[in-house]
């Protein structure tokens, strides 16, 4: 898995000669400690900018009371309840309307409507259904992570390559065995894709349906904090979405890389 | 000797996306005795793969009948094993799970299958590479383990659609020799019933009992050839004095058609 990158002839060495992780530490480092000088200068607003060494110690303080860990914990379940429905109904559904057009035509019609209507716009219908709380918003966020799930499992079946399913044919595959033994392993590689997404999809959606219709979460804490003008723990909240959101995409890309050790990546 | 597989009065006519169907094959007629190894020979675009498609049951013929056995062809099965020229190997199994896909599904036991598998692992010269999974290997090897993977399944006929087309030709020439060596009688197997796609004069000549010179618009049979080498082949076959005259000459017989085809304004 080593990664080719195209240089242009003339172009200047890359890197200052640093590893990639420093080199991708410098310009956040460079920004915070410009922000971190202008407010130690007070050349700006500390209440709408907060210096960086406040919201460390902010975030320090939350993470030693159990606050940030507990609406971790509640927008971590929420994810992982409404990626569990949205995987146990879009997989199959999407392997069935990708494997059989008359299927694919009955349902195709009505997933192109609702798929365009934002996870957002279901907030009202969903604090009616389900009151302000744990399902309504379990329920946004796997609207959201159903249409990537459902949308990479209909490309991957119809992007099984069709010498593939001739090929078990003429070792004896019956359908049955056709879609488990073949269909099935030759879309793991989008399902992982559409898993990615469905994560990438479901903390933005969490977030949002959390700032309104919950009274726990990273999306409830912002948006609390914003009440008591409390920016410095806005931004720890903000900030805490942003490395897990990073940290649990790592993580599906190294588990892809574990359990689907035949997939050639190419990387640019 | 028996006729294996029949081929009687086969058209095929794809329906064009503008209403003007292909007429891909047209009135195709000849039989393949058991043991015979027979090429489909012609340019591009002669329905060279789609008669080896209708043999496999990929697609059904639009009039006219094949027969395997005595019995008619109506879909896939693993009485007919496939070789394609990009080799389709399963990317998610390694070498050895590859060649004990079609076994596992009659029901063998572990120890059987990769008994065999390991067999004709070893015919095709892959000892060694049983673990790896196809992307490690290069193309002559990925054809090499397809090929045992069709032949292990032992299949009454072995359909191949230009397996060697994307294979560099020094490779090449060392694959052709393969070929034979698997598809030849060994301890009590039979040998193997094979229609092979080509647009290689060489390659048929080199590998075939006969020949089917096909041309194109619409697909037909030109001519079928009788080659007059035995079994086994090798680089002395090449050099012998008939192979480069018969070559010469189907070259002639299909190029004389190719000309008329342009003169026509059929090309
Ligand atoms: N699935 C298909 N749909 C429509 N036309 C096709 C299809 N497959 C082949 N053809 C047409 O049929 C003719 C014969 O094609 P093919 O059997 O692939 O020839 P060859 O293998 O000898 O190159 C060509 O004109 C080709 O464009
Ligand atoms: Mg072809």
């Amino acid at each position: 898995m080593t990664a080719e990158t195209i240089v242009l002839p003339g172009a200047p060495p890359t890197g200052l000669g640093l590893p990639r992780w420093a080199q991708l530490m410098i310009v956040p480092v460079v920004l915070i400690a410009a922000w971190e000088a202008l407010a130690q200068l007070g050349w700006i607003n500390l209440i709408f900018f907060p210096a960086p060494s406040q919201i460390a110690i902010s975030a320090c303080k939350m993470i030693a009371s159990g606050e940030l860990l507990r609406h971790f914990a509640d927008s971590l379940r929420r994810i992982a309840i409404a990626n569990t429905v949205a995987i146990g109904i879009g997989v199959p559904l999407g392997f069935f309307m990708g494997l059989y057009r008359p299927f694919e035509n009955l349902m195709d019609g009505i997933v192109n409507l609702v798929r365009p209507i934002p996870p957002l716009a279901w907030i009202p219908l969903a604090i009616l259904w389900f009151g302000v709380g744990e399902k309504a918003v379990v329920f946004i966020t796997s609207i959201s992570a159903f249409f990537a799930i459902l949308l990479n499992t209909i490309a991957g079946v119809r992007a099984v390559e069709k010498s593939l399913v001739r090929a078990a044919l003429s070792l004896g595959a019956t359908e049955s065995v056709l879609i488990r033994k073949v269909i099935l392993p030759a879309t793991l590689p989008h399902l992982f894709t559409g898993f990615r997404i469905a994560l990438g999809v479901s903390w933005m959606s969490i977030v949002a349906a959390e700032l309104i219709a919950a009274s726990s979460g990273l999306g409830f804490m912002i948006s609390y904090y914003r009440e008591v003008i409390r920016t410095d723990l806005i931004l720890v909240g903000m900030l805490s979405i942003g490395v897990v959101g990073f940290l649990m995409d790592r993580g599906l890309i190294w588990l892809e890389g574990k359990l689907l050790p035949w997939r050639v990546r190419l990387e640019l | 000797m028996a006729v294996k597989l029949e081929i009687a009065g086969v058209s095929k006519h794809y329906p064009g996306h503008d209403g003007i169907s292909v007429h891909a094959l047209d009135g195709v007629s000849f039989g393949i005795e058991d043991g015979e190894f027979v090429s489909l020979l012609g340019p591009s675009g002669c329905g060279k793969s789609t008669l080896l498609h209708i043999l496999a049951g990929f697609e059904a013929a639009t009039a006219g009948r094949v027969v395997l056995d005595g019995r008619p062809i109506s879909g896939p099965g693993a009485d007919r094993g496939m070789v394609f020229q990009d080799y389709a190997l399963f990317p998610w199994k390694t070498l050895i799970e590859n060649v004990t896909f079609g076994l596992e599904l009659r029901g063998m036991t572990r120890d059987e299958r990769e008994r065999i598998a390991r067999d004709y692992i070893a015919l095709v010269g892959l000892t060694g590479f049983e673990n790896r999974f196809p992307h490690q290997l290069s193309g002559g090897m990925r054809q090499r383990c397809a090929l045992a993977r069709s032949v292990a399944n032992s299949p009454e006929v072995l359909l191949m659609d230009e397996p060697l087309a994307a294979i560099d030709a020094l490779t090449r020439n060392q694959l052709q020799e393969e070929i034979l060596k698997v598809c030849a009688a060994r301890d009590g197997v039979p040998r193997k019933t094979v229609v092979y796609v080509t647009h290689s004069i060489d390659e048929a000549v080199f590998l075939s009992d006969r020949i089917v010179v096909m041309t194109p618009r619409p697909g037909r049979i030109l001519q079928v050839l009788e080659v007059p080498f035995g079994y086994p082949r090798t680089d002395a076959t090449r050099l012998d004095s008939r192979f480069s005259p018969l070559v010469a000459e189907i070259w002639q017989t299909l190029k004389v058609h190719m000309v008329q085809a342009i003169d026509s304004g059929r090309n």
